[in-house]
């Protein structure tokens, strides 16, 4: 049975501590991270405000975290994600899959990504170093492309 | 019923979330748009293309089709960009 952590953060995520809390084990042979920052966006950005719906975003997260653990075989599933403003080169999300070998961890961890982009209760504003608010992101019809792949 | 909403549907309609008791006739997501979409300028400037509304119903994302039922909170928002 893998031990899963789905936490929505309003502050700075420490990705070390992060994976220090699903290593350690001796039967986890494979740890994959994949960790999300905030784009500069060749610094025209100054911040991204991510709005989230609480409850649901942890609810939702908790069934693809679920659907990962019922199909690879997992040591450890673990996703943080922030909420709030959040500055350039700062962490947006982090999802670490631990397991025996590391097929299972690799896809396990693109695959809960995938899910995240379009499921998860989370939308993305701009605000631009010039002052001005920018628009809410747009979605992107690979990320729809990704998630329909599995 | 609790709706609530987020993103730009959120700044379009111009609140968060509302109590509203709805009427007997408003049975599913589509219902529910269309009803909501008659409301005032605001609604119908939030909702104006209703296909690209995404709808949860009990923190559970739902069809357009599917039936209300007894949800105590339903919400309505665009297409998710986090990750």
């Amino acid at each position: 049975m893998a031990v899963v952590s789905v936490r929505i953060a309003a502050g700075p995520i420490d990705v070390a501590a992060e994976l220090a809390a699903v290593e350690g084990s001796g039967d986890i042979g494979a740890v994959v991270s994949f960790t999300g920052l905030c784009r500069a966006e060749g610094g025209r950005l100054a911040a991204l405000e991510i709005e989230h719906y609480p409850g649901m975003a942890e609810a939702e997260i908790g069934r693809t975290v679920a659907a990962a653990a019922a199909r690879w075989p997992l040591a450890a599933l673990r996703v943080v994600h922030r909420h709030g403003r959040i500055r350039p080169g700062e962490t947006i999300v982090v999802v670490i899959a631990a397991s025996a070998h590391r097929a299972a961890a690799f896809a396990a961890a693109r695959f809960v990504m995938d899910y995240l982009k379009t499921r998860a209760p989370f939308w993305k504003k701009e605000h631009f170093a010039d002052g001005t608010a920018g628009d809410w992101v747009s979605p992107k019809a690979e990320d729809d492309a990704a998630a329909a792949g599995w | 019923m609790r709706l609530l909403y987020f993103a730009w549907v959120r700044e379009r309609i111009g609140m968060a979330e509302e109590e509203i008791a709805l009427p007997a006739e408003v049975a599913t997501g589509a219902d529910l748009l269309a009803f909501l979409k008659a409301r005032g300028e605001n609604y119908a400037y939030a909702l104006e293309r209703p296909e690209v509304i995404r709808i949860a119903v009990d923190h559970a994302h739902a069809d357009h089709a599917a039936p209300l039922g007894a949800a105590r909170e339903v919400a309505l928002f665009p297409p998710m960009t986090g990750g």
